[in-house]
């Protein structure tokens, strides 16, 4: 899926970061866990659905070469957070809808999970 | 070449900056992304567990021609049973720890699965070390 069509179906707002239509998302990763994300995510081709919203969240994605993490629950970041995902290049979307909700609509446009 | 960061157990927002410090010499360096990757999860685990469950310490790079070594050393408190902490779900995090994405047990299993030899010391009351090596 691009990237306008994620925002598109589950609502988000764009919180920071270019907004391109070539960005190419085949696979989804929900967690609050960050240690799982690290060990289970293996490509950059994944974006990152969490409810966890702190500095380690982009450390996470900086770490594994994440392009794009969505906010649920309608978390928003605060600046130094946004700062962090500025410097290294992550787009940071944010949904007022559920985790749940916003995996179980992704996967229904396509979108799939990450292999374990 | 050899690369020192102190890691600080009092803030852990900060944590990581070392982490993303070694990510970049490495990137600098040319070396292979899936190598980079492996040594950023690693490193950035071992600095985590210093953040939150000891008394401070530091993390030492050293890339040498054919691998990078990956020192984390604390000031304690140490790991009593090293055996129990290396299995996969174990933890002595608090809920807050959790709260913040960590503390669930994965992070030395995570440790040594992106290390090509990975060594674990400790005595309890005095100090961890984790010394990780990847081949390049």
């Amino acid at each position: 899926m691009n990237l306008n069509q994620i925002i598109k179906e589950i609502n988000c707002n764009i919180i920071t970061g270019e907004i391109q239509n070539i960005n190419n998302f085949t696979r989804a990763c929900s967690s609050d866990l960050m240690s799982d994300v690290l060990a289970f995510i293996k490509d950059d081709h994944t974006l990152l659905i969490t409810g966890l919203c702190n500095q380690q969240v982009i450390r996470t994605a900086e770490m594994i070469d994440l392009k794009l993490i969505i906010f649920v629950r309608g978390k928003k970041p605060t600046e130094d957070i946004i700062e962090m995902a500025d410097e290294n290049d992550i787009i940071l979307l944010s949904t007022n809808i559920s985790m749940f909700d916003a995996t179980g609509i992704l996967y229904q446009k396509g979108m799939r999970g990450i292999r374990v | 070449m050899k690369f020192e960061y102190t890691i600080s157990n009092l803030n852990f927002s900060t944590a990581g900056e070392a982490s993303s410090n070694i990510k970049k010499v490495l990137k600098l360096l040319g070396i292979d992304s899936k190598i980079i990757r492996r040594a950023a999860i690693a490193t950035y685990e071992a600095e985590i567990n210093i953040a939150i469950h000891s008394h401070g310490g530091k993390i030492i790079l050293y890339i040498e021609e054919d691998s990078i070594k990956i020192t984390a050393i604390d000031k304690g408190p140490g790991i009593e049973n090293i055996e129990l902490a290396m299995k996969e779900g174990y933890s002595t995090a608090t809920h807050e720890i959790r709260e913040m994405g960590f503390g669930a047990g994965m992070g030395l299993p995570n440790i040594k699965k992106c290390s090509n030899e990975f060594s674990i010391t400790s005595e309890f009351g005095k100090y961890t070390k984790l010394e990780i090596t990847i081949f390049i």
